[in-house]
């Protein structure tokens, strides 16, 4: 076993050292009852490199792999393309075989990409502070309605129709085992409009660009916090906020969002990289590590540590403002490539091609027989409404190597014959066409 | 290792020069459209670096050089299983037929992924003996806080759920367990811990006896104990929680030591965690992703989060069907590209070399305690599982040289610090776990470090105090840190760059 480097002599060398007859001794104070014998587990063979290539090379062959199929599926995760750098760093093994800087002079490097990504997410947010990353979108958006109870003592939250209901799955998980009351703000033609369901609710909590890809007024979601004295939650999404008057320009309180687009594989949803800044007054607040720039305690260099740690679980225990430990310094590192390579007018290209993209696309697919279901104004997702079952037409558009979107009967009543359709830069003007000439025939 | 001649690094705003970009990237060939009226309002400004591609490398290329990994070297960061991360699981999770993926594209299209899934599953459910096994979770604490969940849901179906309001830890516990405990709406008691390294048995029937045994939620403990010691009493301690109707969780974070030799499912625990960062693997990444698998007895198993991942009749399917589950934990399916790296590991061990895993890890922590144990006294005097406890009281006392002292003058020998200061319980706490992968040169030249290092202690101490001085900077200021609060770079501050 290659992983494992010692010989037989290694293992008499070292247990004469330790004193001990057999490596079996070093386990006696397991009771006899609750041992196994080592080969007595009933698991697979063990398999070497080149067949393991193989056997998980014929498995991932069984799915259909979004590299071959024209992508039309957004809803939360994007099919964007990811630069050849962001590989490049993140299989380095000083990045990928760190952990947790908990000893920072070792760990300058590590810490020093956190703090830039920490500013970039700032930025694009239009926020004050961004902390060093959460596991992912809706987690980030559940520790954030949840900060928003403490800051304001008030134990009910509101959260629009129009926010992923995964995440509002998420968010109701969350709060039940915290008991906080969840109270959902409905949709209106797609956007939400009505505050009124909230009550004396902790947040107020929207997403930008919503579910259904419509950009929600931020300036009446604020509006509406201030009437109820609540804190207000903005979803966003990084990409669109490239271009888009960020959620901090309207004050929002607390940011969240999911960082996948920005250079992390779609994975099947995993591992992704929650986003998470706000207001700098709620920095003592804020879950999960930040990395701040200081200087040496015995010298003049600039270096970064953790900072603010007495907020976290290892030393306030049960008092800590978040039970994170782990977050996803990898794909935060990943975003922060993502970022740089990109740059300002790299952002802003990806953000305006998917908006370019989504526009052809609304127009050749409601040409195509598809009826556009809701008014607003959107970035690069849009719902159809089908004069047929949306799960057939999905199926069927498979066969043309083409995944449509999402039906959305399953997640909203009224629904059932609508489609959520997404177009990032990397759609095609031909595969658009073929999309829509394909879903012609089908409805045809 | 880069020394202080180095410059200290720029940062990647510092380097920015309008009108470069890093990548060369898709324009839509679609129409154009006027942004304006198509979105509403827009953004002034976009405050990012402009970079191009070769600066961009080596901006990364020269931070990596002052990191340290597992790859750099010997990494015994105790509680955190720094063992090596094979090279063939990244080839097998970036397979297209994995990473590109989209979690809500039809189940009939990723059979591969769900067989993956179940594959991990079942694997664990052997190595563990616990007959359920859920991927959701995304890391260690957050797989802590779904087992929580579970019981909670678990006393709530039997009517209890609002009496039962405390949950017993451990003092020496991982201040996850605690804060976990407290995310979950429960209020926490700390067990002491025995003179021996056991939890305190007089203790637990104390907290369990009485009105006070109605109140218990559950029992979190961690085994082997975070003192590196396994608890021996597992099985009574088990038993005296479940007769007064608590639930007893198992930190997994010190799995490595049990693999293949030991199955905490046997041990009487209701539920537990597993990190696969830790013991399958998964690289750290420095600081994430985690990936927190958790195992179930079958009474809790109709409480699993969504989606359930089942085989059944040879089918292997996701199942949403399920109206006593606490709901979702995250937004997918857990953390799949992790999974398959898990995956890669289990077969790449199978049936045959699972078993060598526990017990070289042990075997190396034995003989690094059996080597260390005259300058650097074990907390207890048992053997250890995959981790030893030594206290470095002594030198604090005799030389005013702290455990911190020690480990930052580690780093001047070219090796990672272990974990100081927990368990609290530990004076002066060292907790080093050496994992299975290191071969016994690597510990050689770590324990004649640390003698070596010791015996500075006694003779110059202030070669200790003024470590580290070999790296890129000395040891920082933390306090200014908080004080002179400054987490992000600011564009309003920043100095106009040469030649705009």
């Amino acid at each position: 076993m290659p992983y494992i480097p010692h010989t037989e002599q290694d293992r008499r060398e070292m247990l004469a050292t330790i004193g001990a007859a057999s490596i079996d001794e070093l386990f006696r104070e397991i009771p006899a009852n609750l041992r196994v014998a080592p080969g007595a587990l009933d698991l697979p063979p063990a398999l070497d490199e080149a067949r393991l290539l193989l056997h998980l090379r014929e498995i991932s062959l069984k799915n259909v792999n979004l590299a071959d199929t024209a992508c039309f599926l957004g809803a939360g995760i994007y099919d964007r393309y990811i630069p050849a750098s962001v590989g490049a760093v993140i299989s380095r093994g000083e990045f990928l075989t760190a952990y947790t800087p908990y000893q920072p002079e070792a760990s300058q490097g590590f810490l020093q990409t956190i703090y830039e990504f920490q500013s970039m997410v700032a930025e694009l947010y239009g926020m004050d502070i961004a902390n060093a990353s959460m596991y992912d979108g809706s987690t980030a958006m559940a520790e954030a309605a949840i900060m928003a109870t403490g800051i304001k003592n008030r134990d009910r939250v509101a959260v629009s129709e129009a926010v992923h209901p995964h995440y509002r799955q998420v968010l109701d998980t969350y709060c039940w085992s915290m008991g906080i009351e969840v109270v959902t703000l409905p949709h209106e033609g797609g956007e939400t409009k009505d505050y009124m369901a909230a009550g004396e609710s902790a947040c107020l909590i929207v997403q930008y660009p919503n579910f259904f890809g419509g950009i929600e007024s931020l300036s009446e979601a604020r509006k509406a916090a201030d009437a109820q004295g609540a804190l207000l939650i903005v979803v966003a999404d990084p990409v669109a906020c490239a271009l888009l008057k960020p959620p901090g320009e309207y004050g929002a309180d607390i940011v969240v969002g999911e960082g996948q687009p920005m250079g992390v594989a779609m994975g099947l949803g995993g591992p992704m990289v929650g986003l998470f800044a706000c207001k700098k007054e709620f920095v003592r607040q804020i879950p999960g590590r930040i990395v701040g720039r200081t200087k040496e305690a015995h010298g003049d260099r600039t270096g970064y540590v953790m900072t603010l740690r007495t907020r976290e679980q290892d030393i306030r225990r049960e008092k800590a403002t978040s039970n994170i430990c782990t977050n996803e310094a990898l794909m935060a590192l990943a975003a922060t490539v993502y970022m740089i390579a990109l740059g300002k007018n790299g952002m802003r290209t990806v953000a305006e091609s998917s908006v370019l993209n989504t526009q052809y696309a609304i127009q050749r697919l409601t040409d195509a027989g598809a009826k556009l279901k809701f008014k607003s104004k959107v970035f690069d997702e849009f719902v159809i409404e089908l004069p047929k079952n949306p799960v057939e037409v999905r199926d069927l558009l498979l066969k043309e190597k083409i995944l449509a979107g999402l039906p959305l009967g399953h997640y909203y009543e009224g629904l059932e014959h609508c489609l959520l359709v997404c177009c990032t830069e990397m759609r095609t003007k031909a595969e658009i066409d073929h999309y829509a000439s394909s879903l012609k025939k089908i409805l045809a | 290792m880069i020394s202080k001649s180095v410059p200290e690094p720029k940062l990647i705003f510092d380097k920015s020069r309008p009108g470069r970009v890093g990548c060369n990237l898709p324009h839509a060939d679609t129409p154009a459209v006027d942004l304006g009226a198509t979105l509403g309002e827009l953004r002034k400004e976009l405050h990012l670096p402009e970079i191009a591609e070769l600066d961009l490398l080596r901006h990364f290329t020269n931070l990596s050089h002052i990191n340290y990994g597992i790859e750099t070297g010997f990494y015994p960061l105790g509680s955190c299983t720094m063992k090596y991360n094979p090279k063939v699981n990244e080839r097998t999770a970036a397979m297209p037929g994995f990473a590109n993926l989209h979690p809500m594209q039809p189940d009939a299209t990723i059979p591969g992924a769900f067989e993956i899934l179940i594959g991990v599953q079942e694997m664990l459910q052997e190595i563990t003996a616990f007959p359920y096994i859920t991927l959701q979770p995304l890391a260690g604490a957050h797989g802590e806080m779904t087992c929580l969940m579970l019981i909670k849901a678990y006393h709530e179906s039997r009517g209890d759920g609002k009496s039962r309001h405390t949950v017993l830890v451990p003092d020496s516990a991982h201040g996850t367990n605690p804060a976990s405990a407290a995310r979950c709406g429960y209020d926490v008691k700390s067990i002491p811990t025995d003179a021996d390294g056991n939890t305190d048995l007089a203790a637990l029937a104390k907290a369990l006896e009485g009105e006070g045994g109605k109140e218990v939620a559950a029992l979190m403990l961690t085994n082997p104990s975070t003192l590196g010691l396994f608890e021996p009493n597992i099985e009574k301690i088990c038993r005296m929680v479940h007769e007064v109707g608590g639930q007893v969780f198992c930190d997994g974070a010190n799995m490595n030591a049990m693999v293949g030799t030991t199955r905490p499912g046997d041990h009487g625990f209701d539920c537990m965690h597993l990190n696969l960062h830790k013991t399958f693997s998964t690289p750290h990444g420095g600081g994430g992703p985690g990936c927190g698998a958790i195992g179930l007895q079958a009474h809790l198993e109709q409480f699993q989060p969504m989606p359930v991942v089942r085989r059944e009749a040879g089918e292997i399917f996701a199942d949403y069907d399920r109206p006593l589950s606490i709901g979702r934990v995250s937004a997918f399916y857990g953390q799949f590209l992790m999974e398959v790296r898990a995956y890669t590991y289990l077969r790449a061990f199978g049936k045959e070399y699972m078993a060598d895993i526990s017990r070289h890890a042990v075997l190396n922590a034995n003989y690094v305690r059996a080597r260390l144990k005259d300058v650097l006294p074990p907390a207890h005097d048992r053997p250890c599982m995959h981790e030893c406890i030594l206290t470095a009281e002594k030198y604090k006392k005799e030389n005013g040289v702290r455990a911190l002292d020690i480990s930052k003058r580690l780093i001047d020998y070219g090796f990672h610090p272990p974990t100081n200061y927990f368990p609290l319980i530990v004076p002066e706490c060292m907790m080093i776990e050496p994992t299975e992968t290191e071969a016994k040169e690597t510990l050689d030249e770590f324990c004649d470090a640390m003698i070596a290092i010791c015996r500075e202690a006694v003779e110059n101490p202030d070669l200790l105090h003024d470590a580290p001085t070999s790296q890129i900077v000395g040891r920082l200021d933390e306090t200014a840190a908080v004080k002179n609060l400054d987490v992000r770079w600011n564009p309003k501050s920043a100095p106009v760059p040469a030649g705009v």
